[in-house]
């Protein structure tokens, strides 16, 4: 993986002093809550129910065991003893005492680490394919582009203050697993006829109030023009997208509202002054990058492992293991193994500071001691042998990070609602848990199969609801009561498409009973190995609309359950939470 | 005072802002150094456009080039934050020096403080009149915040990895 080299480490550095500065100057007073507000924020740091919260850049989800350990003693020193992955593959601390942020900051420096621009209307963390360098289906790597990417977007000067925040995904496999056609700009690596790399460009994806797929602005940019074809992208965003309504602000408004073959004709024109200038991109640069990323010393294997068979059908939770949560790898006799962060009991995507040790033990051990955090806030570790699954499984069960449910429907993503989230109406942790409570019986879920159930707290969708198959998202009433409204036929991918509402929308307490109906619908009406998904696209809507609403769901009432329900998940709320 | 060239100095300028009841074709600029809005020098460029020192200042929204044809006529153009939040502001100083190719004071105006000021001076401003409620010397250090940077803009016309050898990972080579 990357390293920094002594330019890299140097600005990361600076920036822990200027940011020690800031908060000092918060802090006595000299500068105000609102002007401090985008500055703390440009660092992912956020005031939150209870306590700030701080969310660390993982860049393009990749990871080292030495920095997993700096999380674990991040979550040990300074928070309460877990963090939370995301649905960008970063982590979030939702515990921290401002006072406490800069040293956070120089612990992550110490091991080539920053929280910049993870929040604000800036450039964010760039996001790929949990899976780059080791998926069978990738035609070029894109972790050397992305890396290339992240150094450029840093603190770009022009782009610190956009009218909203800035996604940029990119992958380079033929399966799309970041998700791209839903961020403002998506890029996908690929070959021509003649084998020159480039990328595909999309722009104007979205989620949020509107959501939106992404259009094609480029069919095949030469990856020598990637910097200078994105500036012009962003220059001309920065200077006509809207700022008189945070809700319209993104990028995707004004593509929709340009056209986009007038929003093309702007980037060019802007761009042709830039294209062969010295911001174009050299071979000596993609190959320094990519030096980095150069496959690791595999062992010759045999594709193979004969120990697992046996093993297998003596086992049937390992088989079930084997079955989700390990995925082909390109060479023979290796594995990609996924570590699963959803466990009825816990909020999707919380690990506790020892299983972060684990999981940073698992991966010296077994796979070159690297890992990489999925945009279904899973762990991965990505090049395992398969003779060690036995091994590896064994410990990752012991330490409550082998659900055997990738894919299946209790690998939810939920956003962190109400308990944390100023922004949500809803609470998607709690309503999480019941819905993994519900459906707890794991062969009940093998039966399923793959399924995707997205949850956010509010319109915001953090918790990707419309790309979701099955997708809910909280929405508040005049009465301020809290409902979820469901959606059905969402899905990512290559194949992406945004779910469609229902009908009218639901009590907490009703959710799983609705997607209990959702599911029978499909058990009923499925042709042999069809997915969850496929069914919804062939029967359309209606079979499911008529199973959900024709007998009217029995909800307990909400007060039997009141005092359980609102308090924060696992955690009881401190004294000094600042909303109180 | 401001901050140009990265010293505090005095300012003999005067910034026109259009009070409520004023139009930019009646509002009267005074003799003397003058920044008037981009719209006062259109609705009055013929009365002004003798002077010999005369600064014009762009609202956020206002386009750079639409002063494609007079670039030249003018001792300082500034460019107005209304909030520092606002980062058109960065784009219309990137286009006047490159795409106008205007070399003159480039001034930032408004809401202008230390934390951004690291961040304007790269897109090409060299004239600051930071908030007059906030200490100038600090804000001078925000120009300071970064010894090092890796894209191009105004002030760094080669991107990193065309300036300096980068370390090739070391355990491969």
């Amino acid at each position: 993986m990357y390293r920094y080299d002594q330019y890299d480490q140097q600005i990361v550095n600076e920036r822990v002093a200027q940011y020690r500065d800031q908060v000092r100057r918060r802090l006595s007073g000299e500068l105000a809550e609102e002007e401090f507000i985008p500055l703390r924020l440009q660092n992912g740091l956020y005031m939150q129910i209870h306590a700030y919260m701080l969310r660390i850049a993982v860049p393009y989800g990749l990871l080292s065991a030495k920095q997993m350990r700096m999380f674990s003693h991040i979550a040990r020193k300074y928070d309460r003893g877990y963090g939370h992955f995301t649905t960008r593959q970063n982590i979030q601390f939702n515990w921290l005492g401002l006072e406490d942020t800069p040293d956070i900051l120089a612990d992550l420096a110490s091991v080539e680490m920053h929280a910049i621009q993870t929040s604000g209307n800036c450039i964010r963390n760039i996001t790929s394919d949990e899976f780059a360098g080791v998926a069978v289906d990738e035609v070029v790597d894109p972790r050397p582009y992305a890396e290339i990417l992240r150094q450029w977007s840093t603190f770009h000067p022009e782009f610190a203050y956009l009218p909203r925040k800035f996604k940029i995904a990119i992958t380079g496999a033929k399966e799309d697993r970041a998700a791209i056609s839903m961020h403002d700009i998506g890029l996908s690596v690929v070959k021509n006829a003649q084998g020159d790399v480039g990328f595909r460009v999309l722009v104007g994806g979205g989620l949020g109030r509107t959501p939106i797929i992404g259009s094609v602005l480029c069919e095949f940019l030469p990856w020598r023009y990637m910097m200078t074809y994105i500036e012009s992208i962003v220059r001309v965003y920065n200077q006509h997208g809207r700022r008189d309504n945070k809700y319209k602000a993104r990028i995707k408004i004004l593509v929709k509202a340009l056209g986009i073959e007038e929003f093309k004709r702007q980037v060019e024109a802007d761009w042709c002054d830039l294209k062969d200038g010295a911001g174009t991109l050299t071979i000596e640069e993609v190959n320094r990058v990519s030096s980095y990323f150069t496959a690791p010393d595999y062992e010759k294997l045999t594709a193979n492992e004969p120990s697992l068979d046996s093993f297998k059908a003596e086992n049937k939770a390992f088989a079930n293991w084997l079955q989700r949560n390990v995925k082909p790898h390109r060479i023979p006799g290796y594995a990609i193994v996924v570590l699963s962060l959803k466990k009825s009991d816990v909020a999707p995507g919380d690990a506790s500071a020892e299983q972060m040790e684990v999981a940073a033990d698992l991966a010296d051990r077994f796979s070159f001691g690297e890992l990489r955090i999925t945009h279904k806030q899973n762990l991965v570790l990505a090049d395992v042998k398969q003779s060690d699954l036995i091994t590896l499984w064994k410990i990752a069960a012991a330490n409550g990070i082998a659900s055997p449910n990738i894919g299946l429907l209790t690998d939810m993503i939920s956003c962190p609602g109400a308990e944390f989230c100023t922004l949500a109406n809803a609470r998607s942790i709690p309503l999480a848990q019941l819905i993994a409570e519900r459906f707890d019986s794991i062969d009940f879920q093998h039966d399923i199969g793959e399924i995707e159930l997205n949850i956010s707290g509010c319109v915001n969708a953090c918790g990707h609801n419309h790309m979701g198959n099955i997708g809910i998202t909280g929405v508040e009433k005049k009465d301020h009561d809290e409902w979820y409204q469901v959606s059905l036929g969402g899905s990512k991918g290559n194949n992406s498409s945004i779910g469609k509402i229902i009908g009218p929308s639901f009590t907490f307490i009703q959710v799983p009973e609705v997607i209990d109906r959702l599911l029978q619908v499909y058990l009923r009406e499925r042709i042999e190995a069809e997915r969850f998904i496929d069914t919804v696209r062939r029967l359309g809507l209606n079979p499911f609309k008529e199973q959900v609403y024709a007998t009217a769901i029995e909800a307990e009432p909400e007060e039997k359950t009141e005092a359980s329900l609102f308090k924060p998940a696992q955690y009881s709320v401190p004294f000094y939470s600042p909303r109180f | 005072m401001m901050i140009k060239n990265k010293a505090i100095v005095d300012d003999d300028w005067v910034v026109l802002r259009l009070a409520e009841n004023e139009t930019p074709e009646s509002v009267t600029v005074a003799v003397g150094k003058v920044i008037v809005p981009l719209k006062v020098w259109f609705a009055q460029r013929d009365k002004l456009t003798d002077r010999s020192e005369l600064g014009v200042w762009f609202a956020s929204d206002e386009r750079p080039e639409e002063l494609k044809n007079d670039i030249g006529k003018f001792a300082v153009i500034a460019v107005d934050f209304p909030k520092f939040s606002d980062g058109r502001g960065y784009s219309i100083a990137y286009n006047l020096r490159a795409r106008l190719g205007y070399n003159g004071e480039l001034r930032a105006i408004g809401d202008v403080l230390r934390d951004q000021l690291f961040y304007m001076q790269r897109v090409g401003f060299d004239a600051f009149a930071p908030r007059p409620d906030r200490n100038i010397q600090d804000a001078l250090k925000g120009l300071s915040d970064f010894s090092e940077v890796y894209q191009t803009s105004m002030d760094q016309k080669l991107p990193l990895f065309r300036r300096v050898q980068r370390k090739v990972n070391s355990i491969i080579d």
